[in-house]
């Protein structure tokens, strides 16, 4: 016996006028794309699940954005929340993704034998490498909506498929309800942890409701491979070393994701993956890949070169704090990854990554013996 | 509707087992009453807006709570919250309101006329006075379920109630998301404010959604009788001014609910109340009267006295620090309320406060003194 849609049906008697949120001071995606009469169109659906309207522009009503910083202001609940709302999502999607439209398909390549390189980024410079998507699971509801059932059974079937990887991906699972001290203290020594979100965005989306019941760290025994459990998405996958050896952190993150995939197909499982959107997350924002590969790399000198956002730019490159996102880089160190998660493969953008850092290090070479770089300037990717 | 899982139509899938939440590490009203197969019994059924047990819980299963504190950590989303889910509230309110039984009437009694004294408080001792309740609008549901169409509904109606106010009464209203910045400054130097709530146990329950849309202070010319309206409740009622006169204070509280009530019963939206549980409120530590009449007052040397808790217990009176709720006392200057709600009505308990005020400020001055109070210690009201 499903609860219907009554919340909303009473909502339903007042106007769309008098139940359109107030966006007026508003600047995220959502924002921008739902007018009073798109509201109107959408406000008495839902999926088979329930999730409404309301439920997935909720997040970027409270939280009207930064006057420099795009959020993007909507989640998905489950699956079907990309189909029944994508009036409002498909514009959003356009606007994060550079252009992307309805129609197109999204190319999947996950074979780590298409990247050329990456195996001799200079260790002088780069310090860390890494690589992390997200996955879903078919059939159970996302973070912002799923019950304590659907998680936890998130929860079981992750530990099951991860506790039969062998050889260099064999690892444990540290559940964060019953970790103790010390394996919380090494945790976080690993960089490892992951806390409670405090970010607003995320809190007011319901994905920290029923904190720490069925989340979870999982990693091998040789610390490079990690897989979070019931944050932000069913599943964040993480590769990661010292040094600068893309090639291999990418080798590693490709066959993990391989073997995982594989074991959660012998039980009947499957990850919520389309030719449309690629790989279905959370947030629009990790649609198609939801990849983020990325470095931590000395770029004093050329961080300060006036060219240095425009060059990061051309090469669909980003740059952040080495504490993450919206954090200040320390020491001249950043984290630098590709931009791009969708219309492009994890290859394609594994190989921007790879192919880029090569330019900026050999401009910072340049510039650390005071030559000129402008003859090195790229042209947009 | 806090959250998106409240309506989720899967969830009744699982089983209890896989969707009773873990309370084990929790101390609150909530945890210590919800056994699973009361969850069993109640989990899939909905008032007519279509509030569920979870969210009635989903605040206490994510504030687990204080060793030394008992948070309630449910809240109600609508009238018939408080009949769909009896099971699980009526043992709450009779653990909070000191075993108040499901078969217990409610007086109220605003009649300011009643009470005996409260103007001869000694204001060397006692600082300020306020009295302050919640009222719920019949017909609409509460700040953790009610849509923005309901809630600027709610705005509209008592801000016209309001409007219409005259004589010691006649004010004006600052909607939070118009503000100007002098307004606020003024506001804020009053003391009148209220921000966006930053306690998890509120943000927990949905209450904070939109924020502010829909939310402001009105208050009259003479700064000593405010409404807050959508905060915590549909409206809060505060009236309030410097020094001990208790009595007037308490008078402008009766006659100033009184004529808001008229107003609104003419529109056909009187405020939620039955024989009962008295007045409805989203919080149930906050059924029957809401009322909480306090002072401040100095009392350096009797909140050091060995028995300074216990005379506070049998004068049914509780102490906070003057910032309000879990702040510490300053300067020896303490808020000292009614610690009752329920079970007692409005008179009784600015009696309660009165007279055990004036009890506190004699035996503050013998101990001044260096005099004995042993005698005057009072018996368990």
């Amino acid at each position: 016996m499903p609860f219907g849609n009554s919340h909303n049906q009473l909502k339903m008697k007042y106007s769309s006028e008098q139940e359109y949120p107030d966006l007026s001071k508003h600047n995220n995606h959502m924002a921008k794309v739902l007018t009073p009469a798109l509201y109107e169109k959408l406000r008495s659906k839902q999926t088979p699940s329930g999730f409404t309207l309301d439920d997935v522009i909720q997040t970027g009503i409270d939280n009207p954005g930064h006057p420099f910083i795009m959020t993007v202001g909507c989640v998905a609940g489950d699956e079907e929340t990309y189909e029944v709302f994508k009036e409002l999502l498909d514009p959003v999607i356009q606007d994060r993704h550079g252009g992307y439209k309805p129609t197109d398909k999204h190319k999947t390549d996950l074979n780590p034998n298409n990247l050329k390189g990456g195996d001799d980024l200079d260790a002088n410079y780069v310090l860390s490498s890494r690589v992390r998507t997200g996955r879903s699971i078919r059939g159970l509801g996302l973070p912002p909506h799923c019950s304590r059932g659907e998680r936890r059974a998130v929860e079981k079937l992750s530990v099951e498929a991860l506790g039969a990887l062998t050889g260099d991906l064999k690892g444990k699972y540290y559940a964060l309800k019953n970790m103790t001290e010390a394996e919380q203290q090494q945790l976080i020594d690993d960089h490892f942890l992951f806390d409670k979100p405090v970010s607003p965005l995320l809190l007011a989306s319901g994905m920290a409701r029923d904190w720490p019941d069925a989340r979870g760290i999982w990693h091998n025994d040789n610390k490079t491979f990690l897989v979070w459990v019931n944050e932000e998405d069913h599943l964040r996958v993480i590769s990661m070393q010292k040094g600068g050896n893309m090639k291999e952190v990418f080798n590693r993150f490709c066959t993990g994701l391989s073997k995982i995939e594989e074991l959660f197909k012998n039980k009947g499982q499957e990850f919520m993956w389309n030719e449309h959107l690629g790989y279905v997350l959370t947030c629009p924002s990790n649609l198609g890949t939801g990849l983020r590969a990325g470095v931590h790399v000395k770029l004093p000198n050329l961080s300060k070169y006036r060219q240095f956002e425009e060059i990061l730019k051309r090469l669909r490159l980003q740059k952040r704090g080495t504490g993450g996102v919206d954090t200040a880089a320390v020491g001249g160190i950043f984290d630098i990854s590709n931009a791009d998660r969708l219309g492009f493969s994890e290859v394609e953008l594994v190989q921007m990554l790879v192919d880029g850092l090569k330019l900026l290090i050999e401009m910072e070479k340049r510039l650390e013996k005071g030559q000129a770089i402008e003859d090195l300037m790229p042209a947009q990717k | 509707m806090p959250f998106g899982n409240t309506h989720n139509n899967f969830k009744l899938n699982y089983s209890v087992e896989d969707e009773f939440p873990d309370l084990t590490k929790h101390n609150n009203h909530m945890a210590k009453v919800l056994t699973q197969e009361m969850y069993a019994k109640l989990r899939d059924k909905q008032t007519p807006t279509g509030f569920t047990v979870d969210d009635v819980i989903q605040t206490g299963v994510d504030n687990p709570g204080h060793p030394f504190i008992m948070t309630v950590g449910c809240v109600a989303g609508d009238e018939e919250s408080y009949e769909v889910f009896k099971d699980l509230l009526d043992p709450v309110i009779s653990d909070r309101h000191g075993g108040y039984k499901a078969t217990d009437k409610h007086k109220t009694d605003l009649n300011f006329e009643n009470l005996k004294g409260g103007d001869d408080l000694d204001p060397n001792y006692v600082l300020s006075s306020r009295v302050r309740t919640g009222r719920s609008i019949k017909g609409y549901a509460l700040p953790p379920h009610n849509s923005r169409g309901e809630r600027r509904a709610v705005e509209k109606l008592s801000v016209e109630a309001l409007n219409s106010l005259d004589g010691e009464f006649k004010g004006k209203y600052y909607p939070l998301k118009s503000m100007t910045d002098a307004e606020q400054e003024q506001l804020i130097a009053d003391h009148f404010l209220f921000d966006k709530p930053v306690s998890p146990l509120l943000l927990g329950a949905g209450m904070a959604r939109d924020w502010p849309d829909a939310r402001g202070i009105w208050h009259n010319e003479n700064k000593t009788f405010l409404v807050w309206v959508n905060e915590e409740d549909h409206l809060r009622v505060i009236s309030m001014q410097k020094g001990g006169n208790m009595k007037e204070v308490f008078k402008r509280f009766c006659v100033g609910l009184q004529r808001i009530e008229e107003i609104f019963k003419k529109h056909n939206h009187g405020f939620m109340w039955n024989q009962h549980l008295g007045f409805i409120l989203t919080c149930p530590s906050n059924l029957g009267t809401g009322l909480r009449g306090g002072v401040h007052v100095k009392l350096p040397k009797l909140s050091t006295h060995a028995k300074f808790e216990e005379i506070l217990n049998r004068l049914r009176l509780q102490k906070r620090g003057t910032g309000g709720v879990d702040t510490a006392s300053v300067g020896g200057v303490f808020d000292i309320s009614n610690a009752d709600r329920i079970g007692s009505s409005e008179v009784d308990q600015v009696q309660c406060v009165v007279d055990g005020v004036k009890l506190m400020v004699e035996m503050e001055k013998k101990l001044e003194k260096g005099e004995s109070i042993d005698s005057m210690i009072p018996a368990q009201k």
